[in-house]
């Protein structure tokens, strides 16, 4: 089977990364496709649910520091849509609800985790919605980018403890790259190139939850990372190449984990936590 | 590959945090299953980053929700200290130690009809935990098997006794661990199974000499 991404491009040749992960879920862990795309399909719709709830309602969390953001950027969406168009707009708005649902304590799929988990539902709705996909090949993209997420928590980190952000909202925009590439019809190493460019660009980003909250900037990362995913998925169906090897710029993502500072992997010691506002916020919270 | 890609894309959980939030409510719902009978009183002890950072992630909440048997994706952990006060369970939480666990840790002192009983455990990240004390005895496991927890008297034979019937029931053991205080007074014995022990069985392991209880635990229950 496959350990990296070399690995798994090779076990894609010819068809698509969701089959090469599919064969090995079924090989390494004795699942049918029917029992991987009904568990799927099932966190598929936990995953709708949190990009929608807070669209429409403001949600109360603690510390309140993101209350009614998602709202907010859903109706300039609809309304002016901005400077970046009501496509990007209603991207970030998912990302936002998805963070506000999850600081409200609500109900959430982390992927790869809580704090970034706005990014993946984000990109996979959002293009489904833009190429009018079906729901199957949707979850056929969801299926990719776990596969690919799986590879990089076993040979890197998926953690800000230990990463920082570049390894939570950085992975899951990575995943969400290569999923999109695979949606609007890229081949395996169009996707992979994805990854490559949306873990690039956001190489050594620290975790720096004001108060410890997963609110600010977990939102805004969550909202600039779907973005993120998008740009990096369109560089790579363009054309361009990533000149270093994706499981290189994985081990690189790694090392500059361990190098980054105890102060910017989620203690909030660090980052815009510890700016005076961060810090006056944080007094005030608790 | 042996990481599934349901480790990536999950858990389902309710948020923010899957070590502060879905960890500590599993590590309670866990310690209720241990109590057995309904928990009438739950005392928290917090040690390191749950000390710190319970409030602003929901941690005491999760901790009593789990109490309550609120499963990790409920939406209901968020009001947990309104449901435990129509459920009549009582609840605090206060700051602790912990020598040499994990830096997500709690101790739960749990009044039950049966007395006081303390079990102590830590969220290992991705909403995954480990039962560490049992009144004071080391256990090591996670739930996430079909889990035997016995204590017995240490005397010969018992171990014995307990693996023939689990042997009867076709039950394979994945892993046992025997933890004692003093030779010849109580043991712990954690025994981890590879398939469900129906709770049938468990009763039989209890009515054997010897043995003080017999309880399953399964994070799925």
């Amino acid at each position: 089977m496959y350990n990296n991404i070399s690995g798994l491009l090779r076990l894609a040749q010819g068809k698509s990364i969701w089959q090469a992960v599919l064969q090995n879920e079924a090989k390494a862990f004795g699942r049918t496709e029917e029992e991987v795309f009904l568990e799927l399909d099932k966190r598929f719709s936990v995953m709708e649910a949190s990009a929608e709830k807070a669209l429409e309602k403001s949600l109360e969390t603690a510390g309140g520091l993101i209350e009614g953001v998602a709202k907010a950027q859903w109706s300039f969406a609809l309304s002016s849509g901005g400077l970046c168009g009501d496509f990007i707009n209603k991207l970030m708005a998912r990302a936002l609800s998805c963070s506000e649902v999850n600081a409200s304590m609500g109900r959430i799929c982390a992927f790869p985790t809580a704090g970034a988990c706005g990014i993946i539902p984000a990109v996979l709705i959002s293009i489904g919605e833009k190429l009018e996909l079906p729901r199957r090949t949707v979850l056929e993209a969801m299926l990719a980018a776990a596969g690919i997420g799986a590879i990089i928590q076993k040979n890197a980190t998926v953690s800000g403890a230990e990463g920082g952000c570049q390894a939570e909202c950085g992975v899951a925009a990575a995943m969400a790259a290569a999923a999109a590439v695979q949606m609007a019809g890229g081949d395996p190493e169009k996707s992979m190139h994805a990854l490559s460019f949306a873990l690039i660009n956001c190489m050594g980003l620290a975790c720096d939850p004001i108060a410890g909250l997963v609110q600010v900037p977990c939102a805004q990362r969550n909202a600039s990372q779907a973005v993120n995913a998008l740009l990096s998925a369109d560089m790579a169906l363009a054309g361009m190449k990533c000149v270093i090897p994706a499981d290189e710029v994985i081990e690189a993502m790694r090392r500059t984990g361990k190098m980054l500072p105890p102060q910017l992997k989620e203690t909030a010691q660090g980052g815009i936590a510890a700016t005076p506002a961060g810090k006056k916020l944080r007094d005030k919270i608790f | 590959m042996d990481t599934s890609v349901f480790e990536v894309a999950g858990p389902v959980m309710i948020g923010p945090s899957s070590s502060h939030t879905a960890g500590a409510a599993r590590l309670s719902r866990i310690a209720r299953q241990i109590a057995g009978s309904p928990v009438l009183k739950a005392d928290f002890g917090l040690h390191g980053s749950f000390a710190e950072t319970y409030k602003g992630h929901g941690s005491d909440k999760a901790l009593v929700a789990g109490m309550l048997g609120f499963r990790e994706d409920d939406e209901r952990i968020s009001k947990a200290f309104e449901e435990a006060e129509s459920q009549g369970l009582s609840f605090s939480f206060h700051p602790t130690e912990l020598e040499g666990f994990h830096e997500n840790s709690v101790e739960m002192s749990l009044t039950t009809e049966e007395g006081l009983m303390t079990i102590a455990g830590s969220s290992i990240g991705g909403g995954e935990i480990l039962i560490k004390k049992i009144n004071g005895f080391d256990v090591e496991f996670s739930g996430l098997t079909p889990t035997l927890v016995i204590f017995q008297l240490d005397k010969r034979g018992v171990l014995s006794e307990v693996t023939r019937l689990l042997a009867e029931h076709g039950i394979n053991i994945g892993n046992m661990r025997l933890s004692r205080k003093a030779k010849g007074d109580i043991a712990a014995c954690v025994i981890e199974a590879d398939s469900d022990v129906p709770a049938e069985l468990a009763e039989k392991i209890k009515e054997l000499d010897n043995v003080i209880s017999a309880r399953v635990i399964h994070a799925d229950f």
